[in-house]
């Protein structure tokens, strides 16, 4: 499979005038077309950094991040596409105008990509509620919208920073399963920070371990599951356990 | 809609008396003090000379009225203090938005505008009439000088509060600083910048008043502050009510934008 993304020796730390705090260190692995990747840790274990340091908002103090073999700079912004921990649409547009936001800040708001949105807000059920503010909406609706938000830039990377965790139990299951098929069906790469390891078995191919901070890579786990099964129902499979104590035992390791 | 149960029926009910009980008090209280006012006078308990009368504001107003001469001090102070609040908002947007893109110069401003802003502003009046002259343009910017700094540091404030994961997410949109004052900051800021209009446009009556009671020969303020000296009591106590009225007129006006905003936005 074709290489998406080379990370190699990453290390990155925060400074203060109370001092330097490390977050990541020597960070090593490989993004393959097609993947989705499950990045899971400790909390504060610098997950969020990590993602930061990939959609290229931050650079990274040592070693490189290639994307396509080229050194990643902040413009690349339209073949990566990040998802953060809330939907964060705002109030005062509608939610057709919100999902175009991206296209709009890159001036490639085309008719051709303006009906591309129109398709997806129509596949994915919101698009009766184009012109509704984002507080009519419930959570999973918001979610679908935050992501369709990110398709529309038409990233080949996705980065998703805990999408799930400001949503309520229930509605976290459909929502995983429901953003899990869209990428799926989409076609695009994906990369996932979570806390929640269920989570991780039930979304991911291959599951990267971080430790504590400054984070390291304590292991690489490959996931297969049978193909075209929706993650909901991963849940229901004997392997479901196994993978999850093996992650389990991993996180826990040494400590 | 056509039915309505019978205990919403009592609770609309309940709520309707309450309104009305309410403005009733209301107009008691307005009718009472004038009644004692006009009554004490006419009982001779306080002199009318000092104290004037309602039938005697009245008289007066409708007396300047007549000839014209009122709406001439009216027009010219409500003209003094829709432009220094007009140019506030202007000056103090402009200010904050390059504060905002600039870290340096607003950390270097900061004790200053904090100083300004403290700083009695009526203090500063009498200075800006020596340097500027008795016209009307020195009292716009006195009324100007009430209101901008604590403008500016409001908006800087409220510039500041913005989530900045909302900035994050422009960000990851491809999104410059440009986009970030565009698209999240101005429109996140609305709502304060509602409330601070409302503060500001008493401010900038004030210190237009301040400025009229020093260097004009027109205006409410000149005629308060005239009438004082010459004790034509019933200009000052005219010149207050109609400034009463004033204030409330244009508080109302903005609070109306206001709430044609929220209604636009829900």
């Amino acid at each position: 499979m074709e290489k998406l993304m080379e990370i190699s020796h990453v290390s990155y730390s925060y400074h203060s005038m109370q001092g330097e705090t490390p977050a990541l260190s020597n960070i090593n692995f490989t993004v393959h077309k097609g993947d989705f990747l499950a990045i899971v840790g400790p909390s504060g274990c610098g997950k969020s950094t990590l993602l930061s340091l990939l959609a290229g908002l931050i650079e990274p103090e040592h070693g490189s991040i290639l994307l396509y073999g080229q050194k990643l700079f902040q413009k690349t912004s339209g073949t990566i596409g990040y998802m953060l921990q809330h939907d964060h649409l705002f109030e005062w547009r509608t939610i057709e105008k919100n999902v175009l936001l991206g296209l709009e800040i890159q001036k490639k708001l085309t008719p051709v990509a303006r009906e591309k949105v129109y398709d997806m807000l129509k596949t994915y059920g919101l698009y009766k509620f184009k012109n509704a503010r984002p507080s009519q909406l419930s959570g999973g609706m918001r979610q679908r919208a935050a992501l369709i938000r990110t398709l529309a830039l038409e990233p080949e990377l996705l980065l998703l920073d805990e999408p799930f965790s400001a949503l309520d139990y229930q509605t976290r299951l459909t929502v995983g399963d429901d953003i899990g098929s869209i990428i799926k069906k989409e076609q695009k790469t994906a990369i996932l920070v979570t806390h929640d390891l269920s989570e991780a078995v039930s979304l991911g191919n291959r599951i990267l371990v971080l430790g504590k901070r400054p984070a390291t890579i304590k292991s690489v786990v490959d996931i297969s599951f049978p193909e075209n099964i929706s993650p909901l129902e991963r849940r229901n499979l004997p392997e479901f356990k196994d993978y999850f104590n093996k992650i389990w035992k991993e996180l826990n390791h040494d400590e | 809609m056509s039915e309505i149960s019978l205990a919403q029926q009592k609770f609309l009910l309940t709520q309707k008396k309450h309104r009305r009980t309410v403005t009733i008090s209301r107009m008691c209280i307005f009718l009472c003090f004038l009644g004692l006012w006009e009554g004490a006078v006419r009982l001779q308990f306080i002199d009318s000379f000092f104290f004037s009368s309602p039938s005697r504001v009245v008289l007066c107003a409708y007396n300047m009225a007549a000839d014209h001469s009122l709406f001439g001090h009216i027009g010219i102070t409500l003209f003094e203090t829709i432009t220094s609040f007009a140019l506030v908002l202007i000056f103090a947007l402009i200010i904050t938005i390059i504060l905002w893109f600039n870290k340096k110069i607003s950390e270097t401003m900061e004790p200053y505008l904090v100083i300004l802003n403290s700083l009695p502003k009526s203090a500063l009046a009498p200075l800006l009439i020596v340097w500027l002259g008795a016209n009307y343009k020195t009292i716009i910017i006195t009324g100007m000088s009430v209101a901008i700094f604590g403008s500016i540091l409001s908006l800087y404030t409220s510039f500041q509060s913005v989530d900045p994961e909302k900035i994050k997410l422009i960000q990851t949109l491809g999104g410059t600083n440009y986009h970030v004052l565009t698209k999240v900051v101005l429109p996140a800021c609305i709502p304060s910048f509602f409330s601070i209009m409302k503060v500001n446009i008493g401010l900038c009556l004030v210190g237009v008043i301040i400025g009229e009671f020093i260097a004009s020969r027109q205006g409410l303020g000149y005629l308060i502050i005239y009438g004082s000296q010459v004790f034509k009591l019933d200009w000052v106590i005219m010149s207050i009510v109609i400034l009463c009225l004033l204030a409330w007129g244009l508080y109302s006006l903005l609070s109306r934008l206001e709430k044609g905003y929220q209604k636009r936005m829900s």
